[in-house]
């Protein structure tokens, strides 16, 4: 069936409750029930969560925002705490212990401190293991949680309040990791990048491939952060759109060792487009700084050329 | 009808894992509790229990993924020592604040640094405040039989708190000796169906479980495990009582060796108690009243019971195996003493840290805590009540 | 309704601070911490759909035939996403409590 955003939205209740404390405009809720979206409407879900805004947002005792089962535990351990539940699952079935016509999903959400970071081990293992779950990363590209310190997913020359812009180091002076391609080289069946952007067709199939792929999936979804970004709450979408179209986050994805790009833009905007409405590129802006854009914009280039390329390898 | 063998403390404790056969085991091989998880993975891989085993990628994954297990609805257990124990430390107390009857097996060995891979307890004393209850063996045969008990009691409503079992590392896990074993059906039906009320994966009734917890919450919360852990203790010898009906094998809280009309004792757990009955024994024949405290039971720990054992006692030295580097001594004496204390019984107590590391206790050296008591007595002086027992000192003979 | 608030004694709490009511969040209303509220003008709105998927609140309701009501000021949190996004400015954005 052709995808169509209203009646997915229309004929699929939420699986994300409202009533969840994330900040106004944060872009990881938007992310987190479209994908749940995604999901069968009679399948059941165990959802584990890494600390961060969402789990301490969407779960502060007595209330939960989940709809499905979901568990926390701790920062760097998701994907592991999800890989017992899949156990049990898998144990408890083969025993006949549950009942036959009953699915279960499980899906996992780590900021990218939770999965670049502290548990990237924890991410590694599980994926190795082959559990049959999904692991979705909103990346925000810092600390948010606890008040936007750099991570290894900070884009370099980013102010945060570990990596300041000073009056001798320009902000975080390293590039960000790629993680999604270190999940790509664990051989898992699905990879892929993607964003809530036009009308979330890219996010909605891509969990849907994800979640109903067997075997372990990871999905690495932009979710900008308003407060931590510096950009005008009311633009998320706007910042989401520059994004994809200055391709300093592809989307792509990965089916079994080969590249898709699953957009692009029919012209690449420079990358200080994105850069300019985020406060935390600001200095790279003041006269003197522009080997800052150069540099960054070399580093985009770099990258998109290097997707390109495994696209066009993969698919000879 | 029991079955006589003789098995290692490791083999023992994956035998029993065997015959208890839980819904999956998440472990990571760390000396010298590593056989446990090898043995164990030897059933799956033949078939011969139903188990899904997850090989992690580390300690701390493991404790995750059993949390995750028995929080989905399903039985896990796993194994570990010191590091991996160390290693594990978050998720040991995120097990027990969840309430989840996880059942692990410490073989216990030194943590680092520097390095060292044998036994004395400074693993378990780390988390001795953890929420976990925590059963002591002193040798294969005890390590078998706390396993078999471990789930009726963790599980029991009264109860929800993981457990763990502990052995001494190399002494008891290497170690062959006899041991009667009980048969798989008889096994399977002492433990039981593990139903829990409220799990992940019942699609009728969706949980959420780990909420963030604050300043109105948390404080009740903990007093709720603090109040598990103050039922365990019946729940605790109500199982002993019908594990003892069925193989004929007693356990308490604590066992008391040739302590009822002694005048010296020594408190103790795990395998020295085996050293110190040898010595007991010894010393008895020469007409000198000595007599043994085996705690078995750590946490919760039985206070009131042991202060009214130790009463009449004229002189008590509690070995520690594991130095609490507070500058007062050990954390078994620490407990005793407050125990004696509070339950107003005033009997003259020192204490020793002995065999860290691994340093062999030999039968001479509990012999010299016994002459040390004995003086004790004769001239009512105490000395300094932090002591060490076969420490290299230049000053020492 | 959860029946748990911060008067509740010990012995009423879930054990482990699990919850068994799942999505209770919608008791908690965050309409409360809005500054700027949407406003919707219904002859603009061309029913075009971009406005409620970008809605972190859950707040812009799609009906079974498919078309936008009006807002849910008992979650919206007033943070203007869905006014940058509606092509014909269907969604004004004014100050909390002037008319």
């Amino acid at each position: 069936m052709a995808y169509n955003l209203k009646e997915v939205v229309a004929n699929k209740p939420s699986r994300f409750s409202e009533g969840h404390r994330m900040c106004a405009g944060c872009g990881a809720p938007v992310v987190a029930r479209h994908i749940l979206r995604a999901l069968k409407e009679e399948d059941h879900a165990v959802i584990a969560c890494a600390t961060g805004c969402m789990e301490v947002s969407t779960f502060t005792y007595p209330y939960t925002s989940w709809t499905d089962s979901f568990i926390h535990t701790a920062f760097e351990c998701a994907a592991s705490t999800l890989s017992g539940a899949e156990a049990a699952y898998k144990s408890l079935k083969k025993q006949g212990k549950l009942p036959e016509d009953e699915h279960t999903k499980f899906i996992a959400f780590g900021g990218d401190g939770g999965t670049y970071d502290i548990g990237l081990q924890a991410l590694s293992g599980a994926m190795e293991r082959g559990h049959d779950l999904t692991y979705v990363c909103y990346d925000n590209g810092a600390y948010m949680n606890t008040g936007i310190q750099r991570s290894s997913a900070t884009p370099k020359f980013a102010d945060t309040t570990t990596s300041p812009a000073g009056k001798v180091i320009p902000g975080k002076m390293q590039s960000r990791k790629d993680l999604t391609q270190i999940l790509v080289e664990h051989h898992i069946p699905y990879a892929a990048q993607s964003i809530a952007f036009a009308d979330f067709r890219d996010l909605y199939e891509k969990a849907e491939k994800a979640i109903y792929t067997e075997g372990p999936t990871f999905l690495n979804v932009f979710a900008p952060c308003p407060r931590g970004w510096g950009y005008d709450t009311p633009e998320l979408m706007n910042i989401n759109k520059l994004a994809v179209q200055t391709c300093y986050w592809p989307l792509y994805e990965v089916v079994d060792g080969k590249y898709k790009i699953t957009y692009k833009p029919a012209k690449k905007l420079p990358v200080e487009e994105f850069l300019k409405p985020q406060k935390r590129f600001r200095h790279m802006f003041k006269p003197g700084n522009e080997w800052m854009i150069e540099e960054f914009q070399k580093e985009v280039d770099r990258r998109w050329q290097e997707l390109l390329d495994l696209e066009e390898m993969t698919n000879k | 009808m029991s079955i006589r063998e003789r098995l290692s403390g490791n083999e023992a404790s994956s035998f029993a894992m065997k015959q208890i056969n839980p819904d999956v085991v998440a472990a990571f091989p760390i000396t010298p509790s590593t056989e446990i998880p090898q043995y164990f993975s030897t059933f799956v891989a033949n078939g011969t229990v139903d188990t899904e085993f997850v090989a992690v990628e580390s300690e701390h994954s493991a404790m995750s993924a059993c949390i995750g297990a028995e929080a989905a609805g399903a039985r896990a257990m796993t194994a570990t020592s010191a590091n991996g124990l160390s290693y594990m430390w978050e998720m040991i107390y995120i097990a027990s604040s969840l309430r989840l009857p996880i059942v692990m097996s410490l073989v216990n060995r030194a943590v680092s640094g520097p390095l060292n891979i044998h036994n004395d307890h400074s693993d378990a004393m780390g988390v001795r405040d953890a929420g976990w209850i925590m059963l002591f063996s002193e040798n294969n045969q005890e390590a078998y039989d706390n396993l078999l008990m471990a789930h009726r009691i963790a599980e029991h409503k009264d109860v929800l708190l993981p457990l763990m079992v502990c052995q001494d590392g190399f002494i008891t896990s290497h170690s062959i000796e006899n041991i009667m074993l009980e048969e798989d059906s008889e096994v399977k039906k002492f433990v039981g169906k593990y139903e829990p009320k409220h799990y992940l994966l019942n699609k009728k009734e969706p949980i959420s479980v780990g909420p963030l917890d604050l300043q109105s919450y948390l404080f009740e919360h903990k007093a709720g495990q603090a109040e598990a852990m103050k039922k365990a203790k019946n729940v605790i010898l109500d199982v002993a009582k019908d594990f003892e009906q069925w193989t004929g094998r007693h356990y308490g809280l604590f066992e008391e060796y040739r302590l009822d009309d002694a005048e010296i004792a020594i408190v103790c757990m795990n395998s020295t108690a085996g050293t110190t009955k040898f010595v007991v024994d010894k010393l008895r024949s020469q007409g000198i009243k000595a007599g043994l405290l085996k705690v078995r039971v750590y946490r919760p720990f039985p206070a009131e019971e042991i202060a009214k054992a130790l009463e009449h006692v004229k002189a008590v030295a509690v070995l520690d195996k594991s130095d609490s580097l507070n500058a007062v001594g050990g954390a078994l004496f620490t407990d005793v003493t407050s125990g004696m204390y509070v339950n107003n019984v005033n009997v003259p107590t020192i204490n020793y840290v002995y065999g860290i590391g691994g340093r062999d206790v030999p039968t001479t050296q509990i012999e010299s805590v016994y002459s040390d008591l004995a003086e004790i007595v004769k001239t009512g002086n105490i000395g300094n009540p932090y002591r060490y027992l076969g420490l290299r000192t230049k000053e020492g003979k | 309704m959860t029946s748990i608030d911060k008067n509740t004694p010990m012995e009423d709490l879930t054990i482990g601070g699990d919850i068994y009511d799942a999505g209770n969040s919608k008791d908690f209303k965050t309409g409360d911490w809005r500054s700027m509220k949407p406003v919707y003008i219904e002859e603009k709105c061309k029913q075009c759909g971009l406005c409620f998927p970008v809605c972190p609140e859950n707040a812009i309701p799609v009906n079974k035939d498919l078309k936008i009501e009006d807002f849910n000021f008992d979650y919206c949190k007033g943070c203007g996403v869905c006014a940058v996004v509606c092509p014909f400015k269907a969604i004004e954005m004014k100050e909390e409590g002037v008319e």
